[in-house]
């Protein structure tokens, strides 16, 4: 298993680990329930090196990357970014990504940790007939997001973020900018991508660091975030807040078997683009018989994935993630179920009991903003 | 975590306090710790017949659902509500206020192949 470079950190702060997507994770530092609410009430910090990033240019960057995935990239103007899906031949889901547009005419591309070498594979596949240079700079970035509420204000707690950080405020979601973090000592000298983007539902940043600076970073984060807060917090809370927030999880949400349009991403595809991969497939192929949707239980059992979803006796089908949700105190979960089923009455199979659910829209969390 | 020296272990992770015939069954810390959060618990009722080796009842947090083994044949005398009322009494307390149910044994010797502390814990790693 790969070690991310603040596992050290991570072991001095009493986590548990988990294996995810090939790495050695935090799990939870202390309590699941207590992070997630952290992070819905103050700020919550996130270990995320595991996720893959490759960084794209050349002179033809923008065309192999509108050819390469499922949107327009070429649309995203410097310092923004956009979610991305990276789509089979087949027109499956080989990952959701997020293109930043960094520098001029370079990009970064993240992708989950568990699909890194499918990404890889792709995008070099993808790239034979343009003029484009693809780094894979998984292992020389560390990234740490920053969640909650007061993580604008924990960021400008920070006197050593220097330059950059004025208009913070004021950035928008889904754009990044540089800064520099310069120590009070001068040894520290480095300049961190700061986006503001997340999965969690809340308001947050994640920060893109030389691996040689991540412990430096983290540590400083910690330090200037727990008078407002700031916790670590693990993937067991990541996994309850993205879901609370309706987010998709590769895997489950997610896969080489699922239609955009079941997934409700169509809107992430443009069609009107010359040539993509994917494009043919989608085009020629039927629409979707399933549907991504959102349900509610009463109680505190939770449906879970790959639990069948039931319409009377009969199967209409199956939970793709759920939980008992922490901030709303109800089960929640989504599941794709079948077209002409969505609107009928639900149960979800729990291990031989019925549980009676209905059917809500997503998210189920939304912020107060 | 080391496990108390007063109890018997399963290698399933639940801790067996003798009185008699009568088995109190509940969970170990370490199983406590690896589940999460402990957020429902689902209990067999009072009177119900249960059999070694089988699942009778679920432990779930945040993050998984975990399956109550019981490690000897008997009859559910009694259930700890309080424990299902506030299920993260199983994080805090799981020797003492955290413990599932008691059991009457029918074959109490069914039991003697359980761990000690010492083999527990070295089950565990600990």
């Amino acid at each position: 298993m790969k070690r991310t470079v603040l596992f050290e950190e991570h072991q001095e702060l009493g986590a548990s680990f988990v294996e995810f997507g090939g790495w050695e994770m935090p799990v939870r530092y202390t309590s699941d329930l207590a992070e997630h609410h952290s992070v819905r009430k103050a700020a919550g910090l996130f270990d995320i090196s595991h996720m893959a990033e490759f960084e794209i240019y050349g002179p033809e960057a923008t065309e192999f990357l509108d050819y390469a995935v499922g949107g327009k990239p070429s649309t995203i103007a410097e310092n923004k970014a956009k979610y991305q899906l990276l789509l089979s031949e087949e027109g499956g889901i080989v990952d959701d990504l997020i293109i930043y547009h960094w520098k001029p005419g370079r990009y970064i591309l993240v992708a989950n940790a568990g699909n890194h070498d499918a990404v890889a594979e792709a995008l070099k596949a993808r790239s034979a007939n343009f003029q484009v240079t693809i780094d894979d700079i998984t292992d020389a970035y560390s990234l740490i997001a920053l969640q909650g509420p007061r993580s604008l204000e924990i960021l400008q707690n920070i006197p050593s973020l220097i330059e950059g950080i004025e208009g913070v405020a004021e950035m928008k979601y889904y754009s990044g900018t540089f800064m520099r973090f310069k120590s009070a000592n001068g040894r520290v000298d480095v300049e961190l991508f700061v986006a503001r983007t997340g999965y969690t539902g809340e308001d947050g940043f994640e920060i893109y660091v030389p691996n040689d600076f991540a412990t430096f970073i983290w540590r400083a984060l910690l330090a200037h975030g727990e008078e407002l807060g700031l916790n670590p917090a693990g993937l067991a809370a990541r996994d309850t807040l993205r879901l609370e927030a309706g987010m998709p999880l590769y895997g489950h949400e997610l896969g080489l078997d699922i239609h955009p349009a079941a997934v409700n991403l169509e809107r992430t595809v443009a069609f009107d683009k010359a040539d993509f991969v994917g494009k043919a497939a989608l085009q020629a192929s039927a629409a979707p018989t399933r549907k991504l949707i959102g349900l509610r239980a009463e109680g505190k059992r939770a449906p879970r994935a790959g639990y069948p979803v039931m319409h009377g006796e009969k199967v209409v089908g199956e939970v793709t993630s759920g939980v008992l949700s922490p901030t709303l105190g109800y089960p929640i979960a989504m599941a794709l179920i079948d077209i002409d089923a969505i609107d009928a009455d639900l149960t979800v199979d729990i291990r031989g009991t019925a549980l009676e659910v209905s059917r809500v829209e997503l998210p189920f969390y939304k912020r107060q903003k | 975590m080391s496990a108390p020296s007063n109890l018997k272990y399963s290698t399933d992770h639940e801790w067996v306090l003798f009185d008699g015939d009568v088995a109190t069954i509940g969970i170990t810390q370490f199983a406590a710790d690896q589940l999460g959060d402990i957020v429902y618990l689902d209990l067999p009722k009072v009177g119900t017949m249960i059999k070694a080796g089988t699942i009778v009842g679920e432990i779930e947090s945040t993050k998984s659902v975990g399956e109550l083994y019981t490690p000897a044949d008997g009859e559910v005398v009694e259930l700890n509500q309080d424990a299902v009322d506030a299920p993260d009494t199983l994080n805090s307390d799981p020797y003492e206020a955290g413990w599932l149910i008691k059991v009457k044994l029918s074959d109490p010797s069914q039991l003697d192949s359980l761990l000690d502390e010492a083999s527990y814990n070295a089950h565990i790693g600990a």
